[in-house]
């Protein structure tokens, strides 16, 4: 029943986004209201349709009705409830059915927040995120139908691969679709400004909380499947430059990088073309995050559903939609032009710089992540390059960027007022030698000294951009806490970004080069060593629970007098005759411990490794603090006005 | 209509075009220089033990297929399945090439995925690896009794690569004298 109903809802929402791709788009040429109208009403009804569709697959596996196939492939009755859902979205059809869910969300979020837009802007916007829609949903009904009947039905599902029944990865994939997919507003707009041949401040600042949202899902996503990787997949390693994991992060590159233009193009015009062109690159971005996942052109370990022939299909969608894209900036980009050439002392020189560098960074990882399929095309080889490749290139270009980070706050827009910007970089400069030096005699590492100062610097330059907005020292104390107060959101969201950048690269760093870990045979009562930690194992256990049978170590890890009791645990699963391993961790604001126990029996001892890794959880903290700081910029009031000039 | 704004519209055709091939292509093996040359000298510790010491000899007197591989390579962690398979065949000597990886990492990997290696070099500084001709990981070379390069394959060693390609080189290889 559930599946039928999802079915033609489905169906029926391919049919209206069909309309609502072409409708709006011939109402905005005539300036028929009414035609652009229905754009408005056909986006929340393809919402809707298709959220029913969606609850309906979730019904599906909440009921676990094995006579549709997708549910019998994927889930099982003796799955618990919280896994039953998610593994709805564990599989190709459901991810895809999720991406989609969210495609009709933003969609129908245009016309209700966008009531202040020129309504031509709107109908086109409405009408090319229909677009994509469409494509997408004749995808998945034409080679990834959800609801597929299955005859006669299996008694029970065939399980889920039980690396996937974590909470880590069950709420990853959403918040990274949401930001994947919310990009396709500012893919929308680009090409809706192409068409009406002009972009403009009020555009900028309308689409600019979009971006915004959008990164901040990105940001978490990615962070969910770095903490994810790190205690499931890594042990320690909390990113390894995994296809999947980098095709996450170049939209993310990209779309850092349209959030700072997008500013410069609503205060100072400048920049609109570029602009645009980011819009359309980012959401691009994504749709190649979703071919390659989807279609294994790259062999990754976190690759769960991979399929050549459905590759084909997306590929012919990223051509139509990206290509077609970039076809109109080819003939309409020359119409918008920015009012404003950039001086380069000036804040817009330095966001213009932070651009280059975060495009000259995603062609890094790009490049990386794809070179072994280029390699593959000239000589017919699968190879990876792999980290050693993105150590050596990523991480200096960063670096650069954050010296620019550091400084270009401090300058004014136009560059009109260099007062103190002189004694700023003096004073930069004397923090960042006395943390590199400080960092290089006690910790022995220049490579770390370096970074460390760079972080440094960077807390530095933020807290001394705002000091300088509160006018700190120029005007009594009282008048600095008033200008306090009155600070708009988006600068409470610089602040904590770049802090968060600053704690990102500090925690990278100490994390990178001092990190330890030792490996030992041990029998029950014996010990092993690491940085000043004594790991015992104390007593190990063996069983059988719901869906696996276990060996479990306990082993105590002590230092100072203080004591922890980790507890570790090899599973192997029966249904898929899948090993793994369980990790006991102790996670800390200086350090997280961890300890893990492989093959063995009593009489040769157990393999007992152990884990120090230095403010490891500070890598997530600062990217969390990116995140929120996202969200606390969306709130500023000149971004929800009815724009106009400032 | 200004040319440069052309530009990222020819760069994604470009791509494009890649993955379009990425999706036709089918990996199989390439040739190498080193075909039928002996394994370059070498000095290298073993990845378990840094005080233990290998050089080309311990390459001598039986048939090896040696694997490139590192901890930071996906595509080594979809293959290992397959070299543990290999390994339990026991009809060649496996040796392992651990390149340009941590010490303890390369470790921890074949810790959690098997070690299916009588030798496995620890090489993080491509001393072997430049002279062998890598070019990426994995790779996997197969050498006669004698210490010569004779079979060359790039990217992951499937199963059906190994019965079909692999495995007959490695038998008329062993029937040889030398």
């Amino acid at each position: 029943m559930f599946a039928e109903f999802g079915h033609v809802a489905l169906i029926i929402a391919f049919g209206v986004s069909l309309l609502q791709a072409g409708v709006p788009m011939v109402g905005a040429a005539r300036t028929d209201s009414r035609l652009m109208a229905f754009g408005d009403r056909a986006a929340i009804a393809q919402f809707v349709l298709i959220a029913a569709s969606f609850l309906a697959l979730t019904m599906v596996f909440i009921a676990s009705d094995f006579s549709v196939e997708l549910a019998a492939k994927n889930s099982h009755s003796d799955k618990p409830m919280l896994y039953k859902i998610t593994g709805v979205w564990g599989n190709h059809e459901g991810s895809m059915m999720l991406w989609i869910t969210m495609l009709a969300l933003f969609g129908a979020l245009i016309p209700i927040f966008g009531k202040a837009l020129p309504a031509s802007l709107r109908a086109r916007a409405v009408a090319v995120q229909a677009m994509v829609g469409a494509g997408f949903l004749g995808f998945i009904l034409l080679t990834s139908n959800p609801f597929l009947r299955l005859d006669p039905a299996p008694i029970n599902g065939l399980g889920l691969n039980p690396i996937l029944q974590d909470p880590g990865l069950a709420f990853h994939p959403p918040f990274l679709y949401l930001g994947y997919v919310g990009f396709s507003v500012a893919f929308s707009f680009s090409v809706a400004a192409l068409i009406e041949g002009r972009v403009d401040a009020i555009w900028a600042r309308w689409l600019r909380p979009w971006v915004l949202l959008a990164w901040s899902f990105l940001t978490i996503g990615i962070t969910l499947g770095s903490v994810w990787a790190y205690y499931e997949l890594g042990w320690g390693g909390w990113w390894m430059w995994d296809p999947v994991e980098n095709v996450s992060f170049m939209p993310w590159l990209a779309g850092t990088a349209l959030l700072h233009s997008i500013m410069v193009l609503g205060t100072r015009h400048s920049m609109a073309s570029w602009t645009v062109l980011l819009g359309i690159s980012t959401f691009s971005l994504s749709l190649v995050g979703t071919f390659v996942v989807r279609s294994g052109v790259l062999v990754s370990v976190h690759a769960f559903a991979v399929d050549p022939s459905r590759g084909v299909v997306i590929l012919a969608l990223l051509m139509a939609s990206t290509g077609g894209a970039l076809t109109l900036y080819a003939l309409r980009a020359g119409q918008l032009r920015g009012r404003e050439p950039v001086s380069p002392v000036s804040r817009e020189g330095g966001l213009a710089m932070n651009n280059l560098l975060l495009v000259a960074a995603t062609a890094t990882v790009f490049l990386g992540t794809f070179y072994p399929l280029f390699i593959d095309v000239i000589s017919a080889s699968q190879i990876s390059v792999g980290k050693p490749y993105f150590d050596l290139t990523f991480a200096p270009i960063m670096l650069l960027l954050i010296v620019f980070m550091g400084a270009a706050p401090m300058l004014d827009w136009q560059g009109k007022n260099r007062v103190g910007l002189k004694r700023f970089l003096q004073q930069a400069a004397i923090i960042f030698i006395s943390v590199s030096v400080l960092s290089a005699v006690i910790g022995k590492s220049v490579s770390a000294a370096i970074a460390l100062g760079i972080a440094a610097y960077l807390a530095y330059g933020t807290f001394a951009a705002m000091a300088k907005k509160l006018r700190v020292g120029q005007v009594p104390a009282a008048h600095s806490l008033t200008l306090l107060r009155a600070q708009p959101a988006a600068v409470w969201g610089f602040c904590l970004a770049h802090l968060g950048v600053a704690v990102f690269t500090a925690a990278a760093t100490i994390m990178t080069v001092w990190a330890d870990e030792e490996i030992s045979r041990v029998k029950v009562g014996e010990s092993i060593e690491t940085a000043g930690y004594t790991f015992t194992l104390l007593a190990i256990n063996s069983g059988q629970r719901e869906n696996y049978s276990f060996l479990s170590g306990e082993i105590t890890a002590r230092k100072d007098g203080k004591t922890v009791i980790l507890k570790s645990e090899r599973r192997f699963y029966p249904v898929r005759e899948m090993l793994t391993t369980e990790a006991g961790f102790k996670y800390g604001g200086r350090a997280t411990i961890f300890a893990a126990i492989g093959d063995g029996d009593a009489e040769k001892g157990f393999i007992l490794r152990a884990y120090y890794h230095p403010f490891v959880i500070w890598i997530w903290i600062g990217a969390l603090m990116m995140a929120l700081a996202g969200f606390v910029s969306m709130f500023d009031k000149r971004l929800r006005g009815k724009g106009g000039e400032s | 209509m200004k040319p440069a704004a052309l530009l990222p519209l020819g760069v994604f055709l470009v791509l494009t075009g890649f993955f379009a091939f990425g999706l036709t292509k089918d990996p199989t093996q390439i040739k190498t220089q080193m075909t039928n040359r002996p394994v370059p000298n070498f000095t290298l510790s073993s990845l378990e033990d840094a005080l233990v010491v290998h050089t080309q000899d311990d390459l001598r007197g039986r048939v090896s297929l040696v694997n490139v591989f590192g901890s930071w390579c996906a595509p080594c962690a979809i293959e290992h399945p397959n070299i543990v398979e290999i390994g339990k065949q026991d009809v060649v000597r496996l040796v392992g090439v651990n390149w340009r990886d941590d010490r303890a990492a390369g470790q921890d990997w074949l810790e959690r995925l098997g070690d299916p290696y009588d030798i496995v070099l620890f090489d993080d500084l491509s001393l072997l690896a430049i002279g062998m001709g890598v070019t990426g990981a994995p790779e996997s070379y197969i050498v006669d009794k004698s210490g010569v390069v004779r079979y060359k394959h790039v990217g992951i060693v499937t199963p059906q690569i190994w019965r079909d390609t692999l495995l007959p080189i490695v038998n008329d290889l062993k029937k040889s004298p030398i």
